[in-house]
């Protein structure tokens, strides 16, 4: 089998692997992540999201041997209780989960969306989650995390700027 | 070993006990409890240990840390996403005087926890707390005479904060609860002799009063959130046992085929793959997950030739109008009763107006976020068994008969999972794993595949009701006739306690039962002459079906009340009345009615008769609203929508809700509670429906069966909550849900002036439905 070195969370992983064995196997299996979950295997419900080189991507569908040097960003690396990121921040605060299973995907395209664009309007904030499914109807709960993400970190708080500095550090 | 009542366990510090113990195999307690197996991933959190389990003894329920004096509830439920497990260690922490923070709770797991029933009808704080809050009070009974004695006065005499007993009048005269704990509490307690949702224990102890709560009915924050947002919760999904294999199963292209020939050498590419068979159950083992799925697709299977065995979608409801009766509400059980139709159809026969309409629910599928997962391990005549299932206890028991373990071999550990919203798919892939262990002796973890979770997951049940009223000379109702008229709701029974309703126990001997449910209408109207009943209609496929049916969210409830409720709308129409004031007219409950006002006050609605006399436009706008009493809540919603003449979509763009649950144990997760119990029934009314051809059902993904997406959640959903102390804490996980179909056809009737009689109200449907109008 092929070996792949792997970039995740800011160090380095070999895994052997099928060329064809979707990234999230991977992540799920060899690293024992919690974060990105099995929903669909489709790229349909966004279960499985995590962050390459700084795009929200479905990793049910993305085969290991494409990943290649980018950089992955899982749920399991972004932050912890004490120094959660300003999106898992807000999702606490807002209690935006019912039983879980879909939240990382909801964290990680909100996490890649307002990294790119701290000041999406509320409509654009619908539109970027558009596509992700919750089975539970966490809808409401979700959209009002998302703002507070938003609010926090356009207005650059504490959170933020901490956060902006531990990320430089995982892409030097 | 659940059965052992009355056992009186002697409480280990589990961290002196599980320190430095190299075996993963032990025992704990006295009497009735097997050896079994703990992950190592269990082992390091040192808090799985198998238990003693009697509902006779305290020590069953609460467990100190002799240590830290924090609490361990053990609670024969589980949460499925609503925080009921925050609401347990509120009822806990209030009887204890100890703050919530110290209250851990245990769900779920058949060696650790009574057996409550499991998940099941919102009864996780209507039912499931009450024995916890009796334990509860009854511990600090036991911990404050210990005190008493320890400190030399008489309890009148103490107060308990925050877990230290201190005499009242001279404070530094304490002891904690740690210090009083010593061995557990070896403390008897009235048991009422029953297991599942009625089990009750009560003590010497008096429970507080609602006006003593401190804790219950303040906002307090879920535990279970920030594992689920930090990604440290550990789903069903994450468990791994060493030496774990992973499996597929296989599905036949047609419902009812089955395996005839099998080539294994068509995967012979993959070294570590091979193909048990048991019966007509097929699936592909695998050392690598990868293998398992890249295997599972390329076998070469041939399946027998079987009969198309459904009619095809188009013609669902004919059928479910012209089958023969299977059974009807005068045999079935859970509320069904005697009935006489001749009085209603005379009084309606007689009347100066008569109104009739149909309504006509498709299958829809639980279609959970994740598809069925579980990890078995099944050796030396044990079986150690990881599930989401809703209902542990039973799956223990059903596991066991399948298995042919006696039932204290047998233990079900219960782990979060993608919801489960009724008698899903939960259970499945549980009994496969256990099935595929036991045959190969080795630890197997079964996942299906997402066409399994839509396509085999067993469906909430297709039906058609037919409404019937009269008025009367003077528009009073004379005469009031409901009739549902669709699939069982127990084809599928609600627990895995047989495996006869499981797919793998149909595959391999087990014959499912003929058993008979569906649902009628509880609310108070009062109508002068009504009869409300229900008949069911047999399965089509009686074995291994993917249209088999069960129990999905407030189970029937919202297909009946889409018509009852709807159906009301249309006679207050008919009548030229206002729909809320004609539901005043009529309805009895003062609790039902108090919704009704508080919703109607919410929402600022405008008193008229409905539609609304302005339907000129290409955004069309109205207001619905509907009202159900079921599991303890008391539920009135209305819901404004917009309709898009062009094009039929149908947006609700607020949502109101007035919500009585009784006693509010959780404000912050009751809100939460409903908005997804709003979303979810948007979903149901405005999206799912299971498509299905004559081959088999063609609903196997989020394309062929969507949800309802962000982009259509509502602006806004108001909520008005009513706290009612003085009453029981009620169900609060289904009624807003069961509210959501009819208030939403009643707005696009007000809107639009079309009355839209078939879920989902599909943007199609909509606009063929406006053009027929024109």
């Amino acid at each position: 089998m092929p070996r792949y070195s792997l970039m995740i969370d800011g160090s380095s992983h070999a895994i052997e692997a099928d060329a064809d064995m979707p990234l999230l196997y991977a992540l799920r299996g060899e690293l024992a992540h919690r974060g990105p979950k099995f929903g669909c295997g489709l790229a349909q419900c966004g279960a499985c999201t995590v962050i390459v080189d700084g795009v929200a991507t479905r990793s049910c569908i993305l085969p290991i041997s494409a990943v290649g040097k980018a950089s992955v960003r899982t749920l399991d690396g972004l932050g912890t209780a004490t120094k959660p990121h300003p999106v898992q921040a807000a999702f606490i605060a807002e209690e935006a989960a019912q039983c879980g299973y879909c939240t990382n995907g909801w964290i990680m395209t909100t996490v890649a969306g307002l990294e790119q664009n701290p000041h999406l309007t509320d409509d654009e904030i619908r539109s970027m989650l558009s596509g992700l499914k919750c089975r539970c109807g966490t809808h409401m709960a979700i959209l009002r995390a998302a703002q507070r993400a938003r609010d926090a970190m356009a207005a650059k708080t504490a959170d933020a700027a901490l956060f902006t500095d531990a990320m430089t550090e995982v892409r030097s | 070993m659940s059965r052992c009542d009355g056992t009186v366990l002697r409480l280990l510090d589990r961290r002196s006990f599980l320190k430095g113990t190299g075996t993963l195999v032990f025992a704990l307690g006295t009497s009735g409890v097997a050896m079994l197996k703990l992950s190592a991933a269990e082992a390091a959190t040192l808090t799985a240990a198998p238990r003693a389990i009697g509902p006779k003894s305290l020590d069953t329920w609460l467990a100190f840390d002799a240590a830290s004096g924090n609490v361990t509830a053990f609670f024969g439920k589980m949460d499925m996403g609503q925080g009921v497990d925050t609401a347990i260690a509120m009822v806990v922490a209030d009887e204890l005087d100890l703050d919530v923070a110290r209250v851990s709770v245990v769900m779920g797991d058949t060696a650790r926890t009574p057996n409550q029933g499991g998940a099941s009808g919102s009864s996780g704080c209507r039912l499931g707390a009450i024995a916890l809050r009796n334990a509860a009070a009854e511990a600090k009974r036991v911990l404050v005479s210990r005190a008493a004695e320890r400190l030399q006065v008489s309890t009148d005499q103490l107060q308990v904060v925050d877990g230290v007993v201190q005499v009242i009048n001279d404070r530094n005269r304490k002891v904690s609860y740690r210090e009083l704990i010593a061995d557990g509490f070896a403390t008897e307690l009235d048991w009422n002799n029953r297991y599942g949702n009625n089990l009750n224990v009560t003590g010497k102890a008096k429970p507080k009063t609602p006006d003593q709560y401190k804790v219950v009915g303040t906002p307090v924050a879920r535990k279970d959130i920030p594992g689920k947002v930090l990604a440290t919760t550990e789903f069903c999904h994450h468990v791994t046992l060493p030496g774990m294999l992973h499996a597929r199963s296989l599905r036949p292209p047609v419902a009812g085929s089955v395996p005839v020939a099998v080539d294994e050498s068509s995967i012979k590419h993959y070294a570590d793959a091979r193909v048990v068979r048991k019966g007509d159950y097929l699936a592909v083992v695998a050392d690598s997950e990868w293998h398992a799925i890249k295997a599972a697709r390329e076998l070469k299977v041939t399946w027998s030739d079987a009969p198309a065995p459904f009619p095809g979608m188009n013609k669902l409801f004919d059928y479910i109008r012209s089958a023969p009766t299977a059974s009807d509400s005068a045999k079935g059980g859970f509320g069904g009763t005697a009935y006489d139709t001749k009085p209603a159809l005379a009084a309606i026969g007689a009347a100066a107006k008569k109104i009739e309409a149909e309504y006509e629910v498709p299958f829809q599928s639980h279609a959970r976020m994740g598809p069925s997962v579980g990890v078995a391990d099944v050796s030396n005549g044990e079986a150690l068994i990881y599930s989401d299932t809703q209902k542990s206890h039973d799956t223990r028991d059903g596991l066991a008969k399948f298995l042919g373990l006696p039932p204290d071999k047998v233990r079900v550990v219960w782990k979060p999972g993608p919801g489960s919203y009724g008698r899903s798919d939960s259970d499945e892939a549980a009994f496969e794993a256990a099935l595929l262990s036991q045959i190969l002796g080795k630890p197997v973890r079964v996942q299906w595949m997402r066409n399994e979770g839509h396509g085999w997951d067993p469906k909430a049940p297709a039906c058609v009701i037919a409404c019937k009223a009269g008025l009367d000379a003077n528009g009073n109702v004379d005469g009031w006739y409901f009739h549902a008229r669709g699939f069982s709701g127990w084809d599928v029974n609600f627990n895995a306690a047989e495996p006869r309703d499981t797919l793998v126990g149909q595959l391999t001997g087990f014959v499912k039962a003929d058993a008979h449910n569906f649902g009628a209408p509880g609310e108070s109207y009062a109508f002068a002459n009504a009869v409300k009943f229900w008949e069911t209609v047999p399965t089509f496929l009686t074995r291994a079906s993917p249209l088999r049916t069960s129990h999905m969210r407030a189970p029937q409830e919202p297909q009946v009340h889409f018509a009852h409720e709807s159906f009301v709308d249309e006679v207050a129409a008919a009548a030229g009345i206002d729909p809320v004031a004609l539901r005043l007219q009529h309805l009895k409950d003062p609790r039902e009615i108090a919704v009704i006002e508080a919703v109607a006050k919410l929402s600022k609605w405008e008193a008229r008769p409905s539609p609304a006399k302005d339907r000129s436009g290409k955004l069309l706008r109205g207001r619905g609203i509907s009202l159900c009493n079921t599991f303890g809540g008391y539920v009135a919603t209305v819901v404004e929508v917009e309709v898009e003449r062009d094009t039929g979509r149908v947006w609700a763009r607020n949502v109101h809700v007035a919500h009585d649950c009784g006693l509010i144990l959780n404000p912050q997760a009751l809100r939460t509670t409903i908005e997804g119990n709003v979303v979810q029934g948007l979903s149901r009314t405005l999206c799912e429906e299971v498509r299905f051809d004559e081959r088999n059902v063609q609903s196997v993904d989020w394309l062929s069966y969507p949800i309802l997406d962000v982009m259509q959640a509502p602006q806004r959903i108001d909520i008005v909550t009513i706290n009612r102390p003085e009453q029981p804490a009620g169900g609060a996980g289904e009624p807003a849900h069961v509210t959501i179909p009819a208030a939403v056809a009643n707005a696009v009737f007000d809107a639009t002036g079309v009355r839209m009689r078939r879920l989902p109200l599909t943007p199609e449907r909509v606009l063929a439905a406006l053009k027929a109008n024109a």
